[in-house]
C-alpha cells in the first residue's frame, strides 16, 4: 500500500465508519476493513474499478462526489476520505461543504501545486508542469482546480474549517506542517495530506 | 401436459390474510430448486420472477422446452454457480406455472376460478413464498434477488424479514410503480378485456382462450422491454422475406414479424387472467406508500447486503429509481452497493448475455460468501 494510504489509515480510528470518495481499486478500504475493523463505504466513478471493489467484497457505490454525495444522511460517517481528487472538480468548494457535511472529519489529500520541482517547470521551461504526481498535459489534465499546501490551508482558515492535522509528504518521507514551516513545507513536499472538521 | 402434473408443489397449509382482506389457506405453491443445499444450510438463493417468469430458472423449462429465464446467469460455473449455491425459485400466487392462481380450481364452484381470484399483490406473494424457507428448514437465506417485479419482490422480502437474507440483488426494478407503468400494464389489461373470446374472465370454463388480446398485450409490452437504440440496430426498416413493401397490411417490417412471433409464442404458455392479475400486483406496488412517504424506513432495521443494478437503457424502470432505492438504503444506514451496467439492450438487459452484468452478480456473491 502507497505512503499515502498508510498515513490515512494511521488517522483514522478502529471500529469507525469511514466513506472513501473516489475509493479506486478499494485497497485503502479493503485495508481499513481487514486491519483496523472500519465499516466502509465507496464511492467510484470508473466501472472497472467499481468491479474491482465487488470482487474485493466491498460496498460499493458507482457515482461522482459532485452528484452523489447528496444521497448520504449529515453526519453519517466518521470519516471521509478523499484522495488527490479535489482539484479534479469543478466546484472544490461546494465538494468540502458537502464532505464536512456527511461525515464528522475529512481527510483531504492534494497534489502541491507549490513543490519545488513545479515550481522551476513552470519558471524555467514556461510550460505547465508535468511531474510524477501530475503527469498530463494542460490540454488533457482532469485538473481543474489546483492548489498549494499554502492554499489548501488559507482556504481552510478563511472557511472557518479546523485543521486537526496537516501533514507533508515527499516521497516516503512525512513530516508535520505547522504555521512556522510551512513556507518550506509548501516548497518541499509534493503532497499535503489535512485531517479537517469543521 | 404431463410435464406440468410433475412440477413440486408444497400445499401451503398456514392461512395468508391476503391485503385485499380475503385468507387463503391450502393452498399450492409451485417452485423448483438448482443445486444442492449444504449441510450448514447457508448456500441458499432465494430467485424471484418477473411478470411472465415462472420457477424455471436455469436448464430447460420442462414445460416449454425452452431454455429456463435466467440460465445466462444460474448454472453449474455460471454467476449464480449451482454447483456451489442452492437455487429456488417459486412461481408466485396468480400465476399459472402450478401455484394458486386464476386457472386454479375454486373448490366451492369446482370451477375454475377467473376473475373470482382474489386480487394480490406482491406482498402477497412474498409472505406466500416465505414458506418455503420453512419448507426446506432454512433459517436465514445467503441472498435474494430478482429483476423487474422480481426486484420489487426483493425489496417487499427485506422489508418483511429483516434479518432472513445476508444480501439482497434487486435489479431493474423500482420501490413505487410509476404512471406509465402502470399506463403501459393497462393497455395489456385492456387489450385482454377487449378479446371477445374473455368473457369476464370465464373463457377456460367456456374452452376459449383470449389468444389475440393477450398476444397484443405481450407484443406491446415487448416494446417497453427493448431499447430505441436496439430495435434500430437489431431491425431497422429492414423487411420481412420480402424484396419491397406489400402495399398491404401483412408483416412488411420485421420488426411487426418479430413481435407477432413474440405475441403468438406468449399465449403457449400464459394464461391470460394470471397476466391480468400480476400487472395489477405491479402496479399496486408502492412500498414508499407502505412505509408513510418514507422509504429508509422499509430498511430501518435490516443488516442485509444490498447491491442495486440498473442498465443504462432501460426506460421502463430506470437507473433514476432504482437509485432512489439507494438513496433510501444510504439513509437508513443500510449497506449498499450500485452499478449502472452499460447496455443497449433495454429493460431486458437482466435476462439477456450481458457480460458485464454477469460479472458484477458473480463477483458479488462469491465475494461476500
Amino acid at each position: 500500500m502507497k505512503k499515502e494510504f498508510q498515513i490515512i489509515s494511521e488517522l483514522i480510528n478502529n471500529n469507525t465508519k469511514v466513506l472513501d470518495v473516489g475509493c479506486g481499486d478499494g485497497t485503502l478500504m479493503k485495508f481499513l476493513k481487514d486491519k483496523k475493523n472500519v465499516d466502509t463505504r465507496g464511492l467510484e466513478i470508473s466501472k472497472e474499478n467499481v468491479q474491482n471493489c465487488i470482487s474485493k467484497g466491498l460496498s460499493i457505490i458507482e457515482g461522482n462526489a459532485e452528484k452523489d454525495l447528496h444521497q448520504f444522511p449529515n453526519l453519517s460517517f466518521d470519516y471521509v476520505v478523499l484522495s488527490q481528487t479535489l482539484q479534479a472538480f469543478y466546484n472544490p468548494e461546494n465538494v468540502i461543504d458537502d464532505l464536512l457535511r456527511v461525515a464528522k472529519k475529512a481527510i483531504v489529500t492534494i497534489p502541491n501545486f507549490g513543490y519545488w520541482k513545479v515550481r522551476i517547470h513552470l519558471l524555467l521551461k514556461g510550460t505547465m508542469p508535468i511531474t510524477d504526481n501530475l503527469p498530463n498535459e494542460w490540454y488533457n489534465t482532469p485538473n481543474l482546480h489546483m492548489c498549494s499546501i499554502k492554499d489548501f490551508s488559507n482556504f481552510c482558515s478563511k472557511k472557518k474549517i479546523d485543521l486537526i492535522e496537516s501533514i507533508a509528504l515527499n516521497g516516503e518521507k512525512t513530516s508535520k506542517i505547522n504555521e512556522a514551516n510551512i513556507n518550506i513545507k509548501n516548497l518541499s513536499s509534493e503532497l499535503g495530506i489535512f485531517l479537517i472538521k469543521k | 401436459m404431463n410435464a406440468k402434473e410433475n412440477i413440486k408443489k408444497i400445499i401451503v397449509k398456514k392461512p395468508l390474510k391476503l391485503d385485499c382482506g380475503k385468507t387463503i389457506s391450502d393452498y399450492p405453491l409451485a417452485y423448483e430448486t438448482y443445486g444442492e443445499l449444504n449441510g450448514k444450510k447457508d448456500n441458499a438463493i432465494l430467485a424471484f420472477h418477473a411478470l411472465t417468469g415462472d420457477q424455471f430458472v436455469a436448464g430447460t423449462n420442462p414445460v416449454t422446452n425452452k431454455a429456463g429465464w435466467w440460465s445466462y446467469l444460474v448454472g453449474p460455473s455460471k454467476a449464480i454457480d449451482t454447483n456451489k449455491f442452492f437455487v429456488i425459485c417459486a412461481n408466485v400466487i396468480g400465476g399459472c406455472m402450478g401455484s394458486f392462481g386464476p386457472s386454479s380450481i375454486n373448490p366451492e364452484t369446482n370451477k375454475t376460478f377467473g376473475t373470482n381470484f382474489p386480487v394480490i399483490t406482491i406482498n402477497d406473494m412474498v409472505n406466500a413464498q416465505y414458506n418455503l424457507l420453512e419448507f426446506f428448514k432454512i433459517e436465514k437465506l445467503y441472498s435474494v434477488l430478482g429483476g423487474s417485479m422480481g426486484g420489487m419482490q426483493v425489496l417487499q422480502f427485506v422489508a418483511n424479514f429483516p434479518d432472513k437474507t445476508k444480501t439482497a440483488i434487486p435489479i431493474a426494478c423500482t420501490a413505487s410503480h410509476s404512471a406509465q407503468n402502470i399506463a403501459f400494464n393497462e393497455l395489456g389489461r385492456q387489450s385482454i378485456m377487449a378479446d371477445a373470446n374473455w368473457k369476464e374472465g370465464n373463457y377456460l370454463k367456456l374452452n376459449l382462450s383470449p389468444d389475440k388480446g393477450l398476444a397484443v398485450a405481450r407484443m406491446a409490452a415487448h416494446i417497453t422491454y427493448l431499447s430505441k437504440k436496439g430495435l434500430q440496430e437489431k431491425f431497422g426498416r429492414k423487411l420481412q422475406e420480402r424484396d419491397d413493401l406489400n402495399f398491404s397490411f401483412d408483416a412488411d417490417f420485421q420488426i411487426e414479424s418479430y413481435l407477432r412471433y413474440q405475441g403468438s409464442i406468449f399465449v403457449d404458455r400464459f394464461d391470460a387472467n394470471s397476466y391480468l392479475y400480476i400487472t395489477r400486483a405491479m402496479d399496486y406496488f408502492d412500498l414508499i406508500k407502505q412505509f408513510n412517504g418514507n422509504l429508509s424506513k422499509a430498511f430501518e432495521k435490516t443488516k442485509t447486503k444490498f447491491f442495486i443494478i440498473s442498465f443504462t437503457s432501460d426506460w421502463l424502470y430506470p437507473t433514476s429509481e432504482n437509485k432512489e432505492i439507494v438513496i433510501a438504503l444510504n439513509s437508513s444506514g443500510a449497506d449498499v452497493g450500485f452499478i449502472e451496467i452499460s447496455s443497449d439492450k433495454g429493460h431486458d438487459s437482466f435476462l439477456l448475455e450481458v457480460p458485464e452484468f454477469l460479472k458484477t452478480v458473480k463477483n458479488f456473491l462469491e465475494a461476500n460468501y
